[in-house]
């Protein structure tokens, strides 16, 4: 087996057995069926609001993935704080560096171990708005976009958190890092309102723009090549760093 | 294949900005040996280690591993390494079992091979009975040898353990003396340690470091014929003067004492008790010294007398 794999299996083992991974989910399941739920009373309340345009669908996964997006910016460098920073502070990190295993797949490995996590929350964020399938009609490629735009966006989220891991020891800081750097990417949307000769580049380099596009159901190879591309950069980056740790 | 060096280090070097914290290292191990690292805190051993494990690049210098380059080939040279760091590298949170599996995997063991391999690491490491405890709630003791464990799980022909027996009380070190020992019947080791007894208890040949330097090379075999043997006696009516057939010096120490080094073929003792007797000198203390490890290490690595003694080395 490639070292690849056998990291990633370990890596997801780790988080799925600390109590951390299953705080996380617990809260993230709790809110967004709260969400969940008060959109699905609204709309019982106001059936007037579906229309040939707008159905089931629509309200429920665009308000659900919208604010889960939000959620993830502030769980995601939760889980990704671990995963360098505190094998490095530990000094577990060295199993790793000394074994037959190159940088490219010790990151790779730690990256996919955290997309098992990911693939978890996916499956919490599919059941809920699935659920509704006994009762109801459901346009299920909107469903789908929106999952896949959720489950890019927390591939990104966990690209740049993995990064932040790489440059320091200490976990916290490692979070706290991610996630300021998060909010910069994603608020790089705002500068774009502005106006001015560079606001079309900050729209494009902006995280929320092409998840708004997939969340409303429009499949687009563009978002899906930023979402690659930002994932590559930032995982390569990882590589860059901690070859640097070696010299 | 088979090669009767597993690690050649030419030239090793490790700047840390203006700090040189290695120089120059030249280190070589062949197949059942165990290579003791000795110097005083600081002194580069763990630098050395993290440069042999492809931890640290070094600023100059080759390592080769079982004749492969660890610069060029760092994976394939990797393979026949086990690394057993100063922390050992475990995970709290995983049971020994679920750990070992992970180093095993990781090392290239193959799945049908696992289980066996996880016996064996466990039975030649004492851990059979806490297979399945949590690693964080094991005692240091047991934490140790979980690293150990990994670093032998995968049988690589190499193990390099930095301090192996740091924080253990002396019955843990004891015992992982004896299971080092037992493992060079299999592997070569290379062993670094400040503790002198503990290099002198295990180890077939002995590399003294000091300020990034190797400043003492030799094997343990050569050390012993090499030591000029020293007798200390003790007098309760010392004569004034001794004279005996062979001895090159004899020091008075104050207080009926002597000290008397001969050549090496000549034991004076027997003739030192017959004289004693004879003229009633009342010999109440007959010792034999050699030339210890400590009483090296001390002159090699304390103070200005460095330069000299290596020198005259």
């Amino acid at each position: 087996m490639s070292p690849v794999f056998a990291i990633a299996r370990h890596e997801a083992r780790r988080i799925f057995v600390s109590p951390l991974a299953w705080t996380v989910l617990a809260v993230l399941q709790f809110i967004l069926g709260m969400v969940f739920f008060l959109t699905l009373a609204q709309l019982a309340a106001e059936p007037g609001m579906l229309n040939e345009q707008a159905g089931v669908a629509d309200y429920i996964g665009g308000s659900l993935y919208g604010f889960s997006s939000i959620l993830l910016l502030l769980i995601i460098p939760l889980l990704t704080m671990r995963l360098f920073a505190e094998d490095r502070k530990s000094g577990s990190l060295t199993l790793l560096t000394s074994a037959p295993a190159t940088l490219t797949e010790i990151v790779l490995g730690k990256y996919l171990g955290l997309c098992v996590f990911f693939l978890a929350v996916l499956v919490l964020m599919a059941a809920m708005p699935l659920s509704l399938l006994a009762g109801t009609n459901l346009d299920l490629g909107r469903i789908a976009a929106g999952l896949l735009g959720v489950f890019l966006l927390m591939l990104a989220f966990g690209a740049a958190g993995l990064f932040m891991s790489t440059l320091t020891r200490e976990p916290v800081i490692a979070a706290v890092g991610g996630f300021g750097l998060l909010l910069v990417v994603w608020l790089l949307e705002a500068m774009a309102y502005g106006g001015g000769m560079f606001s079309e580049l900050f729209r494009q380099l902006s995280l929320i723009g092409h998840f708004e596009k997939l969340r409303r159901g429009v499949f687009d190879t563009a978002d899906l090549a930023y979402y690659t591309l930002f994932i590559v950069l930032f995982l390569w980056l990882s590589v860059q760093r901690l070859d640097l740790e070696r010299n | 294949m088979e090669n009767d060096i597993l690690i050649e280090a030419r030239g090793l070097t490790r700047r840390y900005g203006p700090n040189v914290a290695v120089e120059h290292i030249d280190l070589t191990l062949r197949r059942g040996e165990i290579l003791g690292l000795l110097g005083p805190n600081g002194a580069g051993k763990s630098t050395t280690m993290k440069m042999l494990t492809g931890n640290l690049a070094p600023s100059g210098g080759t390592v080769k591993i079982n004749g492969i380059d660890l610069a060029s080939d760092a994976k394939g040279a990797k393979q026949h390494l086990g690394y057993l760091p100063e922390q050992p590298p475990v995970h709290p949170e995983l049971t020994v079992d679920e750990y070992l599996e992970f180093a095993a995997a990781l090392h290239g063991v193959a799945k049908k091979d696992r289980a066996a391999a996880l016996q064996r690491a466990k039975q030649s490491c004492g851990l059979t009975e806490v297979s399945r405890r949590l690693i964080g709630n094991l005692s240091k003791g047991y934490q140790q040898r979980v690293g150990l464990a990994q670093a032998i799980v995968h049988r690589p022909p190499v193990i390099i353990l930095d301090e192996p027996t740091v924080g253990l009380d002396p019955i843990q070190i004891r015992e992982i003396r004896s299971l080092i020992a037992a493992l060079a019947q299999e592997h070569s080791v290379i062993l670094s340690s400040h503790i002198l007894p503990e290099i002198q208890a295990v180890c077939s040949r002995v590399l003294i470091v000091n300020r990034g330097r190797v400043v003492f090379h030799q094997s343990m075999a050569e050390l012993a014929a090499a030591a000029v043997p020293s007798y200390l006696v003790q007098f309760r009516n010392a004569p004034a003067t001794l004279e005996l057939p062979g001895v090159t010096s004899v020091s008075a120490l104050g207080d009926g004492r002597f000290r008397i080094e001969c050549e090496t073929s000549h034991d004076p003792r027997e003739a030192l008790v017959e004289r004693s007797v004879a003229n009633g000198w009342g010999l109440i203390e007959l010792r034999a010294q050699t030339r210890s490890l400590e009483e090296i290490f001390v002159s090699l690595t304390s103070g200005d007398t460095t330069d000299e003694l290596r020198k005259a080395a």
